[in-house]
């Protein structure tokens, strides 16, 4: 059911954990009805330069947010927003069809971290 | 732990070597078709025979009121669908419960989508019926009960004995989809007054692919068969009967009988075991069912703060083999139609694993599970942003 590379990357998945004192938080998913991922980044001159994620839900879901952080570390951040839940998938093997949900729950993640970030620090630097 | 542990008897087991090894010959030597008058064809219906009333002995029927069909669903299917086929369209209720197997309910679905009503009877928290509110819902037009013996994920019994005698009390034909029963626990028909019983061989160490439906003599209108031909199987379901694979659930069935207590008490123990050492190791955790009433092989325990599913390829990644209470698929993770049923809490309950054991487990595979299942959910809940307090 799953490829190789979800199970290597559910077993041992990269970036798990939180950041104290993020720029951003994302938060996607819903803990009553389905898998929820908790996000945060860093910020550094419009860049990412650290990631950590927490997951609650399936191998799929853990692989792919483990996923979607290796790719987008480093990156500025409208290159962060230009990888798609495919983009994960891909670099996944693939997935099965009723496990896409899974890798645009990352994806989403990830949006709203980057959106908290430019709310926060945004206004932050208007009223600097 | 070189070899797979297996712990989900539940859903399917291994054909035992002594079953096998009756079933060989019908293959290539003994390979008559039971309906040929020549002495080939009459030794391969002796061998039918024989194993009808193996199987009739283990459940307390007469040979001729045991069908044999492809299993477990198709039972399910002739007894609730050509039941009400043979009413010809006289206005039909049935009664049914939500935690049925699939074949039950959407065998009831489709008589739905036909015209006929249907009550699904709810449980309660240990998955129980409420055996008033069965008694309610009998109306003028009921037909038909159909409730499980044992259910497949919680091992929760339903008390088929006070069930059977309502329905027999007012004339009604009461059907219980025994797969996961027969052949773990004593059942006698007559005694509990069951009309219909499906049996499926994989569950008890025959093949796939057999299974039976015993049906009351005594019952009436008959069944419609719902697969049509030849003259098999009294009339009831065509098709040339396979021999190798009756064969083998007859020789279960033999073997059932005869170690139905020793083999239950051991399994009792070995549950207990890993009920008892996974409780010891890990906090958050609940059971399942009906726990003074359920099968002794089985065990469906939810870990709160992470994903059942995850656990089960964890245990797989260790060589350990169960199935997860949920399913995370399209946009959200469903809890089991059981559990939900059962009105488990969500986020406890997509945590669930059932564990299904059998004949060829031991202690050592168990404390290998008690061993390895609390690394398992630690991983996990560290992984889990639900698990705030760790």
């Amino acid at each position: 059911m799953y490829s190789k590379k979800v199970i290597e990357y559910f077993e041992n998945p990269v970036n798990v954990g939180k950041i104290e004192n993020p720029d951003g938080v994302g938060r996607a998913g819903n803990p009553e009805c389905g898998d929820t991922i908790e996000l945060y980044i860093k910020v550094v001159d419009d860049r990412i330069t650290d990631i950590k994620f927490k997951t609650f839900g399936c191998a799929a879901a853990v692989a792919s947010s483990s996923m979607l952080t290796e790719l987008v570390l480093g990156k500025k951040l409208d290159e962060a927003l230009s990888v798609t839940k495919n983009d994960v998938a891909d670099n996944l093997g693939g997935l099965p069809e009723r496990k896409m949900h899974c890798s645009n729950m990352a994806e989403d993640a990830l949006r709203l971290a980057i959106e908290d970030y430019r709310n926060n620090h945004g206004s932050k630097k208007a009223a600097d | 732990m070189t070899k797979k542990v297996y712990l989900d008897y539940n859903a399917t087991g291994p054909v035992l070597p002594e079953v096998l090894e009756a079933m060989l010959p019908y293959f290539t030597v003994e390979y008559g078709n039971p309906s040929s008058v020549h002495s080939l064809g009459q030794d391969a219906m002796e061998a039918v025979e024989d194993a009808r009333d193996k199987v009739a002995e283990l459940i307390g029927a007469e040979p001729n009121e045991v069908i044999f069909t492809s299993g477990g669903s198709e039972s399910d299917n002739f007894a609730i669908k050509g039941f009400i086929q043979s009413l010809k369209g006289k206005k039909s209720h049935v009664i049914t419960s939500a935690v049925e197997h699939k074949a039950v309910l959407e065998s009831t679905r489709f008589l739905e989508d036909n015209g006929v009503d249907i009550t699904y009877l709810g449980v309660d928290k240990s998955g129980r019926l409420d055996i008033d509110e069965l008694k309610r819902a009998i109306i003028g037009d009921t037909r038909l009960i159909t409730i499980m013996y044992a259910n497949n994920e919680t091992g929760t019994l339903f008390d088929i004995p006070s069930i059977g005698e309502i329905a027999r009390d007012r004339g009604i034909a009461f059907h219980t989809d025994a797969v996961q029963a027969v052949g773990k626990i004593p059942v006698d028909v007559k005694r509990d007054k069951i009309d219909m019983l499906s049996i499926a061989g994989h569950k008890m160490g025959a093949p796939k692919g057999v299974g039976a439906i015993y049906v009351n003599g005594g019952l009436n209108p008959r069944p419609t068969p719902i697969i049509h031909g030849g003259h098999h199987e009294f009339n009831m379901r065509a098709g040339t009967v396979n021999v190798p694979s009756v064969v083998g659930l007859g020789a279960s069935a033999e073997i059932a009988k005869n170690g139905l207590k020793k083999k239950g008490e051991m399994l009792k123990r070995l549950r207990d075991r890993l009920e008892a050492g996974i409780l010891e190791r890990i906090d958050n955790v609940q059971i399942n069912g009906d726990l003074d009433n359920r099968l002794s092989n089985t065990s469906n325990m939810s870990f709160a703060y992470v994903e059942g599913e995850s656990i089960m390829i964890d245990l797989d990644l260790h060589g350990i083999c169960v199935s997860s209470g949920s399913a995370c698929a399209s946009d959200d993770i469903s809890l089991s139609h059981v559990l939900e049923a059962m009105g488990v809490d969500p986020v406890i309950g997509q945590g669930t694993i059932r564990f299904s054991l059998g004949g060829g487990n031991t202690e050592e595979e168990i404390d290998y599970v008690i061993e390895t299942i609390p690394k398992i959910v630690k991983r996990l809940r560290d992984l889990s942003p639900l698990s705030r307090a760790k």
